[in-house]
């Protein structure tokens, strides 16, 4: 009593249901980088909330004392000021916030009470590109001495070299100020080979001169060693982990046995794929790293924006301190973004399943 | 006499970006208890997605399923009434146990939730349900990974025998043991399957252990059921030609040796 | 067939298993060395020889000596009897923080794993938002507008910030769980949300769980070092951070003073240390790929063996043929 189906199509030739599940490939995982934008710009927009509601925390008295100091500003000026720290107490909560998006659609962030009612877009464009140089600088030299350090430590495991791991971990555990102390203590005052602080020296004018650029990095190579020096070691541990996963994988030992010279084995079979989680990992960390750099500029007096966002909080400088924190930020979420990008490229997995 | 009865039951799965896969399409049939259907195919053929459908792991797309006659429940304590109805063993025999918890948790959960007996003979009913499956009493204190495959798997029986069901789901529970332990637990299955009257749905890609076990055998492929009778008719006279290909496909050593080798057998 | 019978084992044993993860070197080292730390702060009162505030004109800017173990600030104050109670800040803020931040990353990130589909993906951009936005511009932000913060403001503050790496992770391994079979198993069990999650899901985090208090506890260490160091946590609290404020404000790091920055950045160092060493422990206990790759490659390269090599070494033949290793 055996029921049967008709047999209208070819079994064999058909397949199972597994590979009927149509396939296209995209070159470009539009998607996922699109999901990405998405949460960046929520993200901008916490930060702005953020930031408009905390100087609405502040106690009444320290709000007029700040107005009081400041008598020598334009109306425009003093509307802006209001509008940004919530002064205005005839407006409603909303119409202050919709005023607020106004004025950064506009790009106008304020007056510096510190800096000579300079506008407060002036002050952090003057002090954002030694910023973006130091920690731009120091971040892809860490990540790639902590990258090829972490594979080769991983690659030669048992070695001597597994020492260095303790080594670097252990320095990141190490506040970032510290590591930048301890640098100006021996090599700037005790041993003199570099300068104390500062960017350039002081009675040098910036400009496209040798040697301005000759102090400039003089006076930078300090701080920049300290931010090398304290982030290495999160890279170094997690690519030589990943390098450990990764070489106990069976395509490893396939490409040793079929007689594939053990440097390519290590860079284009297992760095390639073990650093793909760090770059994951990167973009998570450059918040980290950027708020390392706002404590090294201060240790160095380096005239970034963190030093400028610090000077800006013990002065109260209200204006000042929330537009770096909002430059800050945007910097923050625009590395994620090249990182996601930057990832989204390299992992085929991403680009497939947009399929 | 319960009789879990699927009628014309699919089951589609939206795949993002790749539109959707019809791991089913209108697949029928009962089982009752005292009986054993063996369901093979290959994989993908949509046998698990059948004991998902079964378990309520998942609910089909279209078609129903019925309990004696009444469509299962769907949520609260009618739904847990009939997860004790019908248990499941899984193929996994590693993960299908908590790493974390003693074999005794195992085994006392389903018995303390379904309540078939008082709290007092809850110990004693554990160790009915070991010896019932033929482990030694010493292993109710042990965690998973100190068992063999076969033990976990033989927990995993006694886990789903707790609430005293009237139909089981095997969900290919012997592909993934060592081949000399599985006659052992399909043995086993059979017994208890004759003891207690179960109703046995025998999910497999393995027609021979689907043949020695079954009353009656689904083929499916593709989500459809392409033959279905009884066991000895599906093995040795197929009639649907992906029956035939499978019962060609599968290693018989006998006519290997006929085919390959010649000579006397 | 026949089943070798098991000896039964006793609740103790099982027990101890479960924290095996603390019982290797690396663990026990760093927790013996956390354990001074608590100790010193518990028992600050008896321990240090001076009141931290007590000025002596007399004894300004003294190296170390036999009354002044790590000698005088600028206003003479005893530089170790502001160390030991320095470690209090220190201890206190560490733990309540952590404890705080674990508690939000727990629930929010076994919830994101364990609800499907929008609701996961909600709680994890959530997560992610107090991820990206840099911790240290908004709690100079945040703490600014405090005048004196009392030390469980301040851990709130730090703990409210910093949970969202341990969400993170805990979402990921809850969602890795919630599809394995034994939870499946459970459900069909009939076990009600409370108890799979509690008592299924759990006790596989709890390494995990570890890990990320570990690593809590160093974030808000060095956040409440970094920001007591930087002025922006008012100088009335004691911790080893505002005693560097003091030591750099007071050019001690151009003068030469090393009695008075050095102790407490060693502190902030060997505590450092010494949750770096739990970590290793913990994540050695998780993960045994770590440990026993370095011991066997170290085991193999005494006996002169390539161990980037991928092909099985021959060590010596005999008669019968090669010894493989």
């Amino acid at each position: 009593m055996t029921t049967i189906s008709s047999p209208e199509t070819d079994v064999v030739a058909d397949g199972t249901t597994a590979t009927r599940a149509t396939r296209t490939r995209a070159r470009v995982p539009w998607r996922f980088i699109g999901r990405r934008v998405a949460f960046y710009l929520f993200t901008l927009w916490a930060a702005i909330t953020i930031n408009f509601f905390v100087p609405r925390l502040m106690k009444g008295d320290a709000v007029d004392n700040y107005l009081a100091r400041n008598r020598g500003m334009s109306p425009e000026a003093a509307d802006a000021l209001r509008a940004l720290l919530g002064l205005d107490s005839d407006r409603t909560l909303w119409q202050q916030y919709v005023d607020y998006l106004g004025m950064l659609a506009r790009g106008d962030l304020g007056i510096a009470i510190t800096h000579g009612l300079q506008p407060v877009g002036e002050v952090i464009a003057n002090a954002l590109p030694w910023t973006v140089g130091l920690i731009g600088l120091a971040t892809v030299v860490s990540f790639v001495i902590g990258t090829v350090g972490g594979a080769v430590v991983g690659w030669r495991r048992g070695s001597r070299l597994d020492a260095l791991i303790p080594v670097t971990t252990f320095l990141s555990t190490v506040p970032y100020f510290w590591i930048g102390l301890m640098a100006i203590s021996v090599f700037a005052v005790t041993l003199g080979w570099f300068p104390i602080g500062k960017a350039y020296g002081i009675g040098t004018t910036p400009g496209l001169s040798l040697e301005f650029l000759g102090e400039v990095v003089e006076h930078g190579t300090l701080p920049l060693a300290t931010i090398v020096v304290a982030s290495l070691g999160g890279w170094m541990l997690g690519m030589r982990n990943m390098m450990l996963t990764v070489l106990d994988e069976d395509y490893v030992t396939v490409a040793q046995a079929k007689g594939m010279p053990n440097r390519r084995v290590l860079w284009r079979y297992a760095a390639r794929n073990a650093v793909l989680p760090q770059i994951q990992s990167f973009a998570l960390s450059i918040g980290f790293i950027v708020g390392g750099a706002i404590i090294v500029e201060q240790v160095f007096s380096y005239p970034g924006v963190g030093k400028m966002l610090l000077d800006a909080t013990n002065a109260k400088d209200y204006a000042l301190m929330q537009g770096g924190f909002l430059v800050i930020v945007l910097a923050v979420l625009v590395a994620n973004i090249l990182a996601d990008v930057a990832y989204a490229v390299l992992d085929p997995r991403t680009r497939q399943s947009e399929a | 006499m319960t009789s879990i009865d699927v009628q014309g039951v699919s089951k589609t799965y939206r795949v993002r970006g790749a539109g959707s896969i019809d791991a089913l399409s209108d697949v029928s049939f009962t089982l009752s208890s005292g009986q054993t259907i063996g369901m093979v195919g290959q994989s993908g053929s949509g046998k698990s997605t059948v004991a998902k459908i079964l378990t309520q792991m998942e609910r089909p797309t279209s078609g129903q399923v019925l309990l004696d006659g009444e469509p299962i429940p769907t949520r609260g304590a009618a739904l847990r009434a009939y997860r004790q109805q019908l248990r499941m063993v899984f193929q996994d025999p590693f993960a299908s146990l908590n790493p974390y918890h003693s074999i005794r948790h195992h085994v006392e959960r389903p018995l303390v939730l379904s309540g078939v007996v008082p709290p007092a003979q809850v110990d004693a009913e554990v160790h009915r349900l070991l010896d019932r499956v033929q482990l030694d009493a010493g292993v109710v204190d042990r965690r998973p990974h100190e068992l063999s495959g076969g033990q976990r798997q033989r927990v995993a029986i006694a886990r789903a025998l707790a609430p005293r069901p009237a139909l089981l789901v095997a969900d290919e529970p012997v592909s993934m043991l060592d081949v000399s332990l599985r006659m052992g637990v399909l043995s086993l299955l059979s017994d208890i399957q004759a003891e207690d009257g179960l109703g046995v749905l025998y999910i497999t890609h393995d027609l021979a252990t689907a043949r020695y076990f079954s009353d009656e055998i689904i083929v499916l492929n593709q989500g459809r059921v392409v033959e279905h009778g009884p066991a000895d008719d599906v093995i040795l006279r197929p009639q649907h030609p992906y029956t035939r290909e499978l019962r060609e496909a599968s290693p018989d050593p006998e006519s290997f040796f006929a085919d390959h080798v010649g000579g006397a057998r | 067939m026949s089943i070798t019978p098991l000896t039964p084992r006793s609740r103790g044993a099982r027990l101890g298993a479960s924290f095996a993860m603390f019982r290797n070197t690396k663990s026990v080292t760093g927790l013996a060395i956390l354990a001074v730390f608590v100790v010193v702060a518990v028992f600050a009162d008896q321990l240090a020889p001076f009141s931290p505030t007590q000025i002596d004109a007399t004894a300004r800017l003294q190296p170390p000596s036999g009354t002044h173990w790590f000698g005088t600030t600028h206003l003479g104050e005893d530089v170790l009897s502001q160390v030991i109670y320095g470690t209090r800040g220190v201890v206190v803020v560490g733990a309540l923080t952590s404890l705080i931040s674990m508690a939000i990353a727990l629930v929010i990130g076994v919830l994101a794993g364990y609800l499907p589909g929008w609701r996961s993906e909600a709680l994890s951009a959530l997560a992610n938002v107090f991820l990206v936005i840099p911790g240290i511009p908004i709690l100079i932000i945040i703490a600014s507008r405090f005048t004196n913060p009392p030390l469980w403001v301040v851990a709130a503050i730090l703990g409210i910030l910093g949970w969202g790496w341990g969400a993170r992770v805990l979402r990921a391994q809850t969602m890795s769980l919630r599809n394995r079979d034994f939870v499946q198993a459970a459900k069909l069990n009939g076990e009600p949300l409370r108890r799979i999650i509690g008592v299924e899901m759990l006790p596989n985090l709890t390494a995990l769980i570890a890990s990320s208090f570990v690593g809590s506890v160093t974030a808000a260490i060095l956040g409440l070092t970094t920001l007591s160091y930087i002025g922006v946590i008012p100088v009335n609290a004691y911790n080893w951070g505002t005693i560097l404020n003091w030591a750099s404000a007071q050019g001690a790091f151009t003068q030469n003073q090393w009695w008075w920055f050095l102790p407490p950045g060693l502190c902030i160092a060997a505590i450092g240390v010494a949750l770096a060493l739990l970590n290793f422990g913990i994540d050695e206990y998780i993960n045994p790929r770590l440990r026993s790759a370095g011991e066997l490659a170290r085991a193999m390269r005494r006996k002169g063996l390539d161990t980037t090599d991928g092909v099985t070494a021959v060590t010596s033949t005999t008669t019968q043929g090669p010894t493989t290793r």
